[in-house]
């Protein structure tokens, strides 16, 4: 029964996944590709040392983002803004973190607790206005990022630039303390070739801790049993003596605290600074991400990794003059088509748990006409 | 007229939904111009056979003929196209249109481009002046009585060129007096050769107005007797299968200790009309005090002010001694307040989610659902099989979805869950709606079971006769104000009917 019941949640992202294959096979048909041979050469290039360092290094903020988001969407809050939110936290710890020489550990967690909090208060505004006035999340947190990019922009230029001579738009770079050291070794360990001109993030540990966290706020606290109950039913949750108002402001913090994450990877990784072109969009792809590993820890570990492997393995295309779009073609079908088979997969599922119970009505009751 | 084909006639129809009692082989046949009354307690299947005959579920077997020519409906527009029209329990209206725009909703006279209202309203006062149904076309319907948005509803139904009408369970919402004006009204439709099929089970109303009654138990019809041939009793029998389970409790467990006090209770809508207003009562430990009134007259409210949901503009609630008016929810039902929720969808259950995680609703913050900050899956799944055993919940384990379960069921796990916890007092709304006979039973002798231990219970029924049986003291809420304290012993139906709509207090002061 358990197997089959695994059997079944394999197959929606089974079938999403042949179905986005498909969809992109005609894709590249159109633009004159043998699919076959594209695919082919998307895996090759996608399954060497490097480049798995690369899609691992891809998945990264976009699975942190996608937790962030989660756990608004546990108790039906939209936090849109995790773009806003990592950005400008992102800003902030670059700055303090360029402007501090510390014993390294301390150096890193004072990043990390100054990019959380930044993250946090910038969604917290969006809670305290809807607790307060009203505001539907949706609109005040796709406000919020637009009036973040100009405060970055303002405090780029104005306060934490590093060198005004200097052409180049970032905060002070790190220094060795507040670096985390890459991970390549783990290919030469396991018997792999070492990745080559990339590293693959420290902060993966980080993402696999937010993972853990996740799981565990959501599925085994008492916390997240109110989170998701006021989700599935407010009324419910609230006469179970869940405050609504506080658990939206508390949802709202916890998730631009982690979305505050989202951007350390990349800067304790590679960039060790907040630069002018600080990776943009991946608060918006991590909505797809949640989506697409239907809010679940695991699952959206794997779709962060699958659009990580996408996105990397797409570069080959464009040695290949094949337009590497095709990949965001996938990208939307897989999320979209996902979607739709879990919401048919849980149909299938809720409709054999009715049967059942059902038949245990009927057997209690012939039991007890026997027994009479 | 005898060698007229019926006008709707129902053969060997089954119909299965998993988990719910649906219907095994109907018959069923309705005279033409006859009222005909279907009986049978919820989850008997008489709503999912009304359904079938309005369209809007298909037979899995089974022939529909209408008139004597056989049919398939696909949809009510079918149903309506063969003059079938159906007046549902809820109203369907918008509440914010006069009641000519209601009634022309959706089959609009039109001239030319323009809408003919005109003509809407002479043809509505064709039908009112024919069926003797007083309506005033041009009023809003959020201003009208229940009694008066009914008629609505069948006008609006006759307005559409039905001849048979299915009314479900049209007296659930009305005071007894109402359902006077009703009845008067479906004679008048019989008389005019229309046919009326009549849901209830209020089996004395359907003694008084049926031509003849079809009695359903377990999906199937059991039974087409005439009124002349039968009594309440015999009908009840039929109905049941067996013996007539009573709410009535025996002896008072009546103490002296007050656990709930409630004095001077004021409360106020979102938009500034008081809803509550003075509104003084004591709960005594073992004692069941109801609360009878129309639905929609502060129930609600008192049920969120008592649970802390609806803040109150003055008063005082104590409890156990204490001051709780300004207490958080949960805190209250850490105290020891159970709650019973008035509709068990919207503020009761988890349907998504596994038994054991809705039998910890509102018991999440205490043992032995939680240690800490932690959820103690172990101990929720272990008092969760407690709760199905000890209250006969029908599952095969506390891991399916509470959506797997039947409506009955569903309630037994509430009333098990907040019971189980051994509350000092629990608010039971609508304890029994919509439940079948057995758990309805089973839920009153936990109930009665639970007074005797000393709980104090407030009880808030729209079942006249669930609350005189289980009530040591009835009060009548009215308005948002308490304007009877009756005695449950001698309260005749008819008296709380009309303290209900606020005659009876006019007439005592």
């Amino acid at each position: 029964m358990n197997v089959r019941k695994m059997l079944l949640s394999l197959l929606a992202p089974t079938a999403a996944i042949v179905f986005a294959l498909i969809v992109a096979s005609v894709a590249l048909w159109a633009v004159g590709r043998n699919p076959i041979d594209a695919f082919s050469s998307m895996w090759s290039f996608g399954t060497t040392s490097t480049s798995i360092a690369s899609m691992i290094n891809r998945a990264i903020p976009l699975y942190i983002a996608a937790v962030a988001v989660a756990i608004g969407f546990q108790m039906g809050l939209f936090n849109i803004g995790v773009e806003g939110q990592y950005l400008l936290a992102a800003l902030f710890a670059g700055w303090v973190g360029g402007n501090i020489g510390l014993w390294s550990p301390l150096h890193i967690t004072i990043v990390i607790l100054v990019a959380v909090l930044v993250g946090a208060i910038w969604s917290g505004i969006a809670g305290f206005l809807k607790i307060t006035r009203g505001v539907h999340e949706v609109i005040s947190t796709i406000m919020l990022n637009f009036i973040a990019f100009s405060v970055i922009a303002y405090f780029l230029l104005n306060w934490f630039r590093d060198d005004p001579t200097s052409l180049n738009l970032q905060t002070r770079t790190f220094p060795e303390s507040g670096q985390i050291p890459d991970l390549n070794w783990i290919f030469t360990t396991f018997g792999f070739s070492e990745p080559r001109g990339i590293s693959l993030h420290g902060f993966l540990f980080v993402a696999v801790g937010v993972g853990i966290f996740y799981y565990m706020l959501v599925k085994r606290t008492r916390f997240g049993f109110e989170l998701r109950a006021s989700g599935m039913n407010p009324g419910a949750a609230r006469m179970s003596g869940v405050a609504p108002k506080r658990m939206v402001l508390t949802t709202m913090l916890i998730s631009g605290g982690v979305a505050g994450l989202v951007g350390l990877a990349t800067m304790f990784g590679s960039l060790h600074s907040y630069t002018q072109d600080f990776p943009r969009g991946l608060g918006f792809t991590g909505i797809a991400v949640a989506l697409l590993g239907r809010n679940s820890a695991v699952g959206m570990a794997l779709g962060a990794l699958l659009f990580g492997f996408m996105e990397r393995s797409a570069l080959i295309l464009d040695l290949e003059d094949t337009p590497k779009e095709v990949v965001q073609i996938m990208q939307g079908v897989v999320v979209l088509a996902v979607v739709i088979a879990y919401e048919v997969v849980n149909r299938l599922i809720e409709r054999r748990e009715i049967k059942a119970a059902a038949e245990a009505t009927r057997t209690v009751d012939i039991e007890e006409e026997v027994a009479a | 007229m005898a060698d007229e084909a019926p006008a709707v006639e129902l053969t060997g129809i089954t119909k299965t939904f998993p988990g719910v009692i649906a219907n095994e082989d109907v018959e069923l046949a309705v005279g033409a111009g006859e009222i005909h009354a279907i009986v049978g307690e919820n989850g008997a299947g008489k709503s999912t056979l009304m359904k079938i005959l309005y369209g809007m579920q298909s037979p899995d077997e089974g022939t529909i003929r209408v008139r004597g020519r056989e049919v398939h409906f696909k949809t009510p527009k079918d149903a309506i196209g063969e003059g079938i029209g159906m007046v549902h329990q809820h109203f369907m209206l918008a509440d914010n249109l006069t009641v000519l725009e209601n009634i022309v909703l959706g089959s609009e006279p039109t001239k030319g481009l323009q809408l003919d209202f005109a003509a809407g309203r002479d043809r509505i006062a064709e039908i009112a002046a024919t069926y003797g149904m007083d309506l005033d076309p041009d009023a809003l319907v959020e201003t009208l009585t229940v009694g008066a948005r009914q008629r609505t509803e069948i006008v609006k139904v006759l307005y559409r060129g039905a001849r048979i009408l299915i009314l479900d369970e049209p007296t659930a919402v009305l005071v007894p007096q109402e359902v006077d004006e009703l009845f008067d009204s479906l004679r008048d439709l019989k008389e005019e050769g229309e046919t009326v099929i009549f849901i209830s089970h209020h089996l004395d109303e359907v003694l008084a107005i049926a031509d003849s009654i079809t009695v359903m138990r377990g999906g199937r019809t059991v039974a087409t007797v005439s009124p002349d041939d039968v009594d309440a009793k015999q009908l009840a029998e039929l109905m049941v299968g067996s013996e007539l389970p009573t709410p009535e409790t025996t002896e008072s467990t009546v103490t002296d200790v007050v656990e709930l006090s409630i004095r001077g209770l004021e409360a106020l809508s979102d938009d500034g009309r008081t809803i509550l207003d003075d509104v003084n009562f004591d709960i005594h430990q073992g004692e069941i005090v109801g609360i009878a009134g129309v639905e929609g007259n502060g129930q609600a409210e008192l049920i969120d002010a008592l649970m802390g949901i609806h803040a109150i503009s003055s008063g005082s609630v104590e409890f156990k001694g204490d001051d709780i008016a300004h207490w958080s929810t949960k805190r209250r039902r850490e105290d020891g307040i159970g709650i019973i929720p008035a509709d068990r969808h919207r503020q009761g259950l988890l349907l998504q989610s596994p038994l054991w995680e809705n039998a910890m609703l509102g018991h999440q913050t205490v043992k032995p659902f939680s240690k800490g900050p932690w959820i103690d899956r172990k101990g929720a799944r272990q008092q969760t099989a407690s709760i199905i055993e000890r209250f006969g919940v029908k599952t095969p384990n506390a891991d399916v979805k509470a959506i797997a379960l039947s409506g009955g069921n569903q309630q037994k796990l509430i009333v098990g869950k907040e019971m189980i916890a051994e509350p000092s007092a629990l608010i039971a709304a609508h304890p029994t709606r919509g439940v079948d006979v057995g758990a309805q039973a089973a839920i009153w002798d936990e109930l009665r079971d639970a007074r005797r231990a000393g709980l104090a219970v407030l009880l808030i029924s729209a079942d006249l006769e669930e609350l005189i049986g289980l009530s040591d003291r009835l009060l009548v809420i009215f308005s948002g104000r308490i304007v009877a304290d009756l005695d449950p012993k001698t309260v005749t139906p008819e008296e709380l009917g009309s303290y209900m709509t606020g005659v009876g207090a006019e007439a005592a002061s």
